[in-house]
């Protein structure tokens, strides 16, 4: 406590000293404008890209900046538990409204607490700026006090990062920093910003555009390669269109409805792109990949025309790729970033562009071409494959399955809600029954697989869309990862509801102990629980247990009831209970394993 | 296939940490990398000489293009290119050796930059192969001390680097 008061202290003088004298660069500019502190700079900077919510977190680094939000008026901060929620809720905020999270946090430690958010962004293609504070300019490099090098640290896991060593430089670099993180393949950009360059005075002027000679995405697809996709889509024998997170970050899920509709080609999502085609339309045929249905799996393995938009083929989409490359198939990829393309599996026509533009391209060609393409033999093996049922589970009316619970939550949210989950068993169920008729409602980490995610996540969408229905579909493992955000729930009095399917396991590591370690559950049983009813309670929240599968329905439909209310409900569950379809890792498509009740079954 | 990358880049700290970095954690294999401000101060050029499959070389070249400092890459390999690398060699040259140093350093057209009472110093511009064929050509057991550049590399004629 000493150590902080004593440096906020020097840091103090330090400032003053500055103040004192004005840096050379105030003696060069004409003070036309009055000049402003850095930090002061920061707060109208994120008010002109018109940010709502701050998720963040104060320090020492970052009081300067605090105590201009304490005088401002435009965007309002939202104060977190824990960093790593910060970044989380900024990220879930993105993905559900499309525009940029932004996240705050001090130097040190609250750098290094935002990292695992910045990471889950950076893997799933997200939009953040999180701005961090840093040692005053002087002390960089002496292992200050909470110094830590946050442009080194996070290099791997930003799309861009920024250290601002001069007040004249913020606002610049605040504005291509919002840039870089929206355009192009999206993703987390960190701006780092020493203590003492937030106290400096610059004269405030925002650029109104960027450019960067270094820096151009590409927006329009070659109409050339797009004319080749059209050809090859309509002369294909057993098309499918394969779409990801890409299609629901670029805005182009309209666009790709129209065109299947007109072609009346089957369509898959992976877990990164669900929503991208409403789930309930007959041209469906599921998620694909580790746990995809088997219709979504044999359709992707058997096409002779791929299309994949948004989508990168990664291992838990294909698995093995040698096995994938063993049917010979045309593969059309539309990707905004190009080294996404042919970096698992070879293209035949890339197509580097927007997403939405390219497909409405495709769309006006194939309004023009007038033709269509009769794929009936195709269908009906398709419903052959959909015949075998992959999705089935056996219900119990002794014991809960987690299934059901999905099932449920989907009726009775009629299939609206915004649905985080976190990581495990319980969003693989969350992915496979609950059915997303549109994009942006399904809200999870595909790539980094981050448990702790669910509650921040939830928080995020509630902010983005306050009287949207919330659910965090979470296991008692991962929502203990988080769990301080309870707090943050009851002081913005956010309506969440979470659905914790509670089977006392680190279910997804005892799935995978059960297959491949002999039913060695080496420190897989989650002891020790609380009493999440109380737990919630504590917080003034509504907590509520149930065990009996007659209840669940009659449960959420209470929960759902409390509209102004945060309700934890901890679900009893069927602690065996597996994931299935599965594939496991480093097999193929075609080494697909189903549940025991529809007969184990390998194609070959 | 080993190929030689060019690119420019912004002068700006922290860039060739980013390539460095790209290299490492990706697992791409970087032989030499050299690094150096150009006639116009804003922008730093590098040559990179790697080694891989024509799919991680493709890889290789995409990435880099996605880091946001990079402005240009070229990969000197699809057209015609020169590429030189600098070596300084300290070779024992004592009685036995002396002679046979001076001839190996007129016939690779290196020139000796200092002399000791045992030893010389040897400047040698090349190829990479050329500096390798050198220090195969001379007696293993004379080599003191050796350090090299790394690869610079340029297109023939009308390739051109430039923004
Ligand atoms: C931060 C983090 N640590 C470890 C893991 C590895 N992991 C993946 S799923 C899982 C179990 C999750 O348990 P729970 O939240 O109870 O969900 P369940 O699988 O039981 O539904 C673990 C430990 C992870 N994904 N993230
Ligand atoms: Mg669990």
């Amino acid at each position: 406590m000493f150590r902080v008061h004593h440096l906020i202290v020097k840091n103090q003088g330090f400032m003053d000293s500055q103040n004192n004298n004005p840096t050379s660069a105030n003696k060069d500019v004409i003070n036309t404008n009055p000049t402003i502190t850095g930090a002061e700079i920061v707060i109208r900077c994120l008010n002109e890209e018109k940010v709502k919510f701050v998720f963040g977190y104060p320090g020492g680094a970052v009081l300067h900046i605090y105590d201009e939000i304490y005088k401002q008026n435009g965007f309002k901060h939202i104060l977190v538990r824990h960093e790593q929620a910060a970044v989380h809720a900024a990220d879930a905020y993105s993905r559900a409204t499309g525009t940029v999270g932004v996240a705050l946090v001090t130097s040190g430690p609250g750098a290094t607490n935002a990292v695992t958010g910045i990471a889950t962004a950076y893997m799933d293609s997200i939009p953040l700026v999180v701005i961090s504070g840093q040692v005053p300019v002087p002390a960089i490099g002496l292992d200050a006090f909470q110094e830590v090098d946050m442009v080194g640290v996070t290099r791997p896991c930003v799309k861009h990062n920024f250290l601002v060593k001069d007040v004249k430089d913020i606002a610049a670099t605040i504005k291509k920093a919002f840039y870089i993180a929206a355009t192009g393949r999206p993703g987390p950009v960190v701006v780092d910003i020493p203590k003492d360059i937030t106290a400096h005075l610059a004269e405030y002027i925002y650029p109104k555009t960027v450019e960067m000679r270094s820096y151009n995405p590409v927006l329009k697809g070659h109409s050339g390669q797009i004319k080749k996709a059209i050809k090859l889509l309509l002369e294909a024998k057993r098309p499918m269109i394969y779409t990801g997170g890409g299609l629901v970050l670029g805005d182009g899920s309209h666009e790709l409805v129209k065109l299947a509709r007109a072609l009346n080609y089957p369509v898959t999502n992976t877990l990164m792109g669900l929503g991208g085609y409403p789930a309930t339309d007959k041209q469906f045929v599921g998620m694909l990949g580790m746990h995809g249905s088997y219709e979504a799996n044999m359709a992707m393995q058997n096409c002779d025309v791929l299309i994949a938009v948004g989508a990168r083929f990664d291992d838990r989409v294909i698995g093995d790729p040698k096995d994938f490359l063993s049917k010979k198939r045309t593969i059309i990829h539309i990707d905004v970033d190009p080294s996404s393309i042919s970096k698992r599996v070879k293209i035949d026509v890339p197509i580097v562009g927007h997403v939405q533009s390219v497909l409405s391209e495709m769309n006006e060609l194939l309004a023009a071409e007038n033709t269509s393409n009769d794929i009936s033999a195709w269908w009906k093996q398709i419903d052959e494959w959909r015949g075998v049922k992959s999705m089935v589970y056996t219900n119990s009316d002794i014991v809960i399955k987690p299934q059901y619970v999905i099932e449920k939550l989907w009726e009775v949210t009629k299939g609206e809600a915004y649905v985080t989950s976190d990581v495990g068993q319980h969003q693989m169920w969350a992915a496979q029954y609950y059915k997303f008729d549109q994009p942006r409602r399904w809200i999870n980490s595909g790539g980094l697989g981050t448990m702790g995610v669910g509650l921040p996540y939830a928080m995020g969408c509630q902010f983005a869309d306050k009287n949207a229905q919330v659910a965090c579909v979470t296991g008692e493992g991962s929502i203990q990862m988080n769990i301080q955000e309870l707090s943050t729930c009851a002081q913005y009095g956010l309506p969440i509801k979470v659905i914790m399917l509670n089977n006392r396991y680190l279910g997804m590591v005892r799935q995978w102990q059960e297959f491949f370690y002999e039913n060695r559950y080496s420190e897989s049983y989650m002891d020790s629980l609380p009493d999440f009813v109380k737990l919630a309670e504590s917080y003034g929240h509504v907590g509520m247990k149930i065990t009996n599968p007659a209840d669940v329905e009659g449960a959420l439909k209470e929960a759902f009831a409390k509209k102004d209310k945060f309700v934890f409900m901890d679900f009893i569950t069927d602690q065996d209970e597996n994931v299935f379809p599965m594939i496991a890792a480093g097999k193929g498509l075609s080494e697909m394993v189903l549940k025991k009740d529809n007969k184990e079954r390998h194609e070959d | 296939m080993k190929h030689i990358i060019s690119l420019l880049m912004e002068n700006e700290a922290g860039a060739l940490s980013r390539v460095a970095g790209l290299f490492s954690a990706r697992g791409y294999n970087i032989e030499s990398l050299t690094v150096a401000v150009t006639e116009d101060p804003t922008l730093s050029r590098m040559t990179i000489v790697t080694a891989g499959s024509d799919e991680v070389i493709e890889q290789i070249i995409k990435q880099l293009n996605k880091l946001v400092d990079v402005v240009k890459v070229l990969d000197l390999n699809d057209g015609k290119y020169i590429e030189r690398e600098l070596m300084l060699v300290k070779v024992k040259a004592s009685t036995n050796f002396k002679d046979e140093m001076k001839r190996m350093c007129d016939i690779f057209r290196g020139r000796i930059i200092d002399v000791a009472d045992n030893s010389y110093t040897i400047e040698l511009t090349g190829s990479c192969s050329k500096l390798d064929a050198f220090l195969e050509a001379i007696d293993k057991t004379a080599i003191l001390e050796t350090v090299r550049t790394g690869a610079s590399g340029i297109g023939r004629g009308d390739r051109i680097l430039k923004i």
